[in-house]
């Protein structure tokens, strides 16, 4: 897409590449360059970001339960070696 | 998105079986596997029983581990690998997945701007059940996809490695799922955004 016209369409197909970071700055200034002009693209670009965030920081707000903990060192026989979490 | 690095640990001592070194490689990478697990399969007790598979295998295995790739992509490897073989257990009459690789991804079809709504509507109780729903609701090869790049931090690379694809392919599953996510989440959000305007 180096010598493309990016609109609407295209600029979809290469958005993850573009919130990664994996494209080219000649690339990245024509993209920034639509979105500038294009509600439609800057929204889309905007919550596509925000969703991966959300999701993100929800998924790693999970944690190891203590007694799934306490099961997985019974079954590898790390008792002498990984403690149980104190109250 | 691990805290640990490979550096951290012998891996010497890990192939001989040294259960101390074992068991700092459990301490810190079973929270990220239960994590997966569990964002995979929505089902505590699976997600219990890859955790164990998991450690189990890499310790059997460990003796073998010729650092291709780095222990926690091979480990998420394991665990990736058995969570999907427990999803096709469960309706082993489909195939996992229909979406087709191949054709353009959907067009964004939901485009009220809500990335601005207040922190207490994106990350109220109701909008992370939404959250854990729209994840659960993708395809398995791209929730996957999405859990080891966008979840736990894997690079494209890792992520490829973490489940034998090719870059390419790991780009194109991690588009459609995070403008699937993007379109389910706006559906939900733009409902908030109107309550904002008119309460």
């Amino acid at each position: 897409m180096s010598r493309q016209e990016i609109n609407c369409n295209n600029l979809c197909q290469v958005l993850s590449d573009y919130i990664d970071g994996e494209l080219s700055d000649e690339l990245c200034h024509r993209i920034e360059e639509h979105m500038a002009g294009c509600e439609h693209c800057r929204v889309v670009f905007d919550t596509t970001n925000k969703t991966i965030l959300l999701c993100h920081d929800a998924a790693r707000e999970t944690e190891l339960p203590t007694d799934v903990r306490e099961r997985l060192v019974e079954t590898l026989h790390l008792e002498d070696f990984l403690k149980p979490k104190s109250a | 998105m691990v805290d640990k690095t490979d550096e951290e640990f012998s891996l010497q001592a890990l192939r001989t079986g040294d259960k101390a070194e074992f068991a700092r490689l459990v301490a810190a990478y079973s929270t990220p596997i239960y994590r997966l697990g569990l964002k995979m399969l929505a089902d505590p007790q699976e997600a219990e029983d890859v955790l164990q598979t998991t450690f189990l295998k890499a310790f059997q295995h460990l003796p073998e581990f010729e650092g291709r790739s780095s222990l926690s992509t091979w480990l998420y490897r394991i665990a990736a690998n058995e969570a999907l073989m427990l999803l096709r257990r469960r309706r082993p009459e489909f195939a996992l997945d229909e979406e087709p690789e191949e054709g353009a991804p959907m067009l964004p079809t939901q485009l009220a701007d809500w990335s601005h709504l207040p922190e207490r509507d994106l990350l109220s109780g109701e909008a992370r059940q939404k959250l854990d729903l729209a994840i659960q609701m993708l395809p398995e090869k791209l929730r996957v996809v999405f859990l080891l790049r966008d979840v736990e931090g894997l690079s494209i690379k890792e992520t490829s490695e973490a489940l034998n694809l090719s870059e390419t392919a790991v780009k194109t599953r991690l588009l459609r799922a995070r403008l699937n996510l993007r379109e389910r989440l706006a559906l939900y959000f733009a409902e908030r955004l109107s309550e904002e305007d008119h309460p």
